[in-house]
């Protein structure tokens, strides 16, 4: 009876902490730089996510990457092309690049979006002045798992 | 990186050859003729060809540096002149005074500065310079280092060197000011981990969004920057660049950003002087 209990309350546990997000500090990475387990617990909305991408006051990543598929003007030239991005790369490693792509390219320029400390001289966003880490992360749970889930749509 | 990832980062490094700087020659006036390519100084690893930020720019704003008259900066190199001939501070001198005129005194010093100071056993850039020569030799109150007299007195002083190649110093006394600054150079700053050499080194000739990477170079600063409508100081660029990367910056005249200065500058080394430029 008392074992059961422990068992039930263990299980309560397990499934109220799937649902919880992930904090930017314990972000599990495995040696590839790959992220096995969504941040959220929860499937991303691609159409979410596409925004994110094209927005500049959120992701902007069509400041550096070209997605055919995207309605957004003057994409850079940075980054290489997410056309076909579902098909080269496994959620896991996508997540992981989102989340920050050094792990995975140690000499990339991509920001980590969701890096929050470990930095030379960390600022408080863009106003030049001194930031205390952890800093807020650059997109948050939700929309980490939103991107995710739009490139995983980018097939050819 | 799989095959494919290779093979894309191949396709846009080919691919950005179609937005090559141009093959445009800058040239003042009719008369003044300005390098706008050279061969990297030995010391760059990471250049082969160094570009003036002008063979970056769109034919029509490329034009408004071909001829004073249209170069927005006209109307500071005016007060500046002004300024050259104005008594000030406790000695009762103006830059005039000694140097008289600024066009024969001034010839070829833009091109060697930030430059080793023996006296003050330090290197110092132009305005720390012109600051010195106010306190000390009229006794008069420094300007900010980046304020509006300040830079139109440094472009006023840099035109007098347009078509001359940049030729600071490396190498002596500067050296470890220069060590300095191409550390800082290659240091990944703030939240978006960026060095000056992600932008204007690895990445030159690409687009981050609408705008095109240049070098970075800084042989036409000031600069006229039209999208501030004023002219705008190296260090304030400097300021502004690092603020960017979600770091804390660092202030202009700082030791950090004389250095930085330095070594930049001698990334331009063999690219004529070209202030006061115009750019987006």
């Amino acid at each position: 009876m008392r074992r059961t209990l422990i068992a039930i309350a263990g299980l309560g546990l397990a499934s109220m902490a799937q649902a919880q997000e992930v904090s930017p500090l314990n972000v599990a990475f495995d040696e590839y730089g790959e992220i096995a387990e969504s941040l959220t617990g929860t499937p991303g909305d691609p159409a979410a996510g596409q925004k994110v991408m094209a927005t500049k006051s959120m992701g902007n990543c069509v400041a550096c990457h070209q997605i055919t598929g995207l309605d957004a003007a003057f994409q850079g030239t940075v980054g290489p092309s997410l056309d076909g991005a579902g098909d080269r790369w496994e959620v896991a490693q996508l997540r992981g690049i989102v989340a920050d792509a050094k792990k995975t390219f140690p000499d990339t320029v991509m920001p980590g979006f969701y890096k929050v400390q470990g930095f030379i001289r960390p600022g408080n966003a863009f106003t030049g002045k001194a930031g205390t880490e952890p800093l807020p992360p650059l997109l948050n749970a939700t929309q980490i798992e939103d991107v995710v889930a739009y490139l995983v749509t980018l097939k050819e | 990186m799989n095959k494919t990832g290779l093979l894309m980062t191949a396709v846009a490094l080919v691919a950005s050859g179609v937005w090559a700087q141009d093959d445009n020659q800058l040239v003042i006036n009719g008369e003044i003729e300005i390098i706008t390519d050279a061969p990297a100084p030995e010391y760059i690893s990471g250049l082969d060809t160094i570009y003036s930020g002008w063979r970056f720019r769109q034919p029509a704003m490329q034009q408004l540096e071909m001829d004073d008259f249209e170069n927005p900066a006209s109307l500071a190199i005016d007060d500046a002149v002004e300024q050259w001939s104005m008594v000030e501070g406790s000695e009762g001198k103006s830059c005039a005074s000694c140097h008289e005129d600024v066009e024969d005194s001034m010839a070829g010093v833009r091109a060697v500065y930030p430059k080793w100071n023996e006296g003050a056993g330090e290197v110092r850039t132009l305005a720390n310079q012109i600051n010195t020569c106010r306190t000390e030799n009229m006794g008069a109150e420094a300007w900010k280092y980046d304020g509006t007299q300040m830079t139109g007195a440094e472009a006023l002083i840099g035109m007098q060197s347009r078509g001359m190649p940049v030729n600071v110093a490396v190498d002596g006394p500067a050296h470890e000011t220069w060590k300095k600054g191409e550390e800082m150079y290659y240091t990944r700053y703030g939240q978006l981990e960026l060095s000056c050499a992600s932008c204007h080194e690895e990445n030159y000739d690409n687009y981050i969004r609408a705008d095109h990477l240049s070098q970075g170079q800084i042989n036409g600063f000031p600069a006229f920057r039209l999208k501030q409508n004023r002219l705008i100081q190296t260090h304030n660029r400097f300021k502004g660049c690092i603020r960017d990367t979600r770091a804390e910056t660092f202030s202009p005249g700082s030791p950090e950003f004389v250095a930085l200065e330095l070594y930049v500058a001698s990334r331009g080394n063999g690219l004529s002087v070209e202030a006061p430029s115009v750019r987006p």
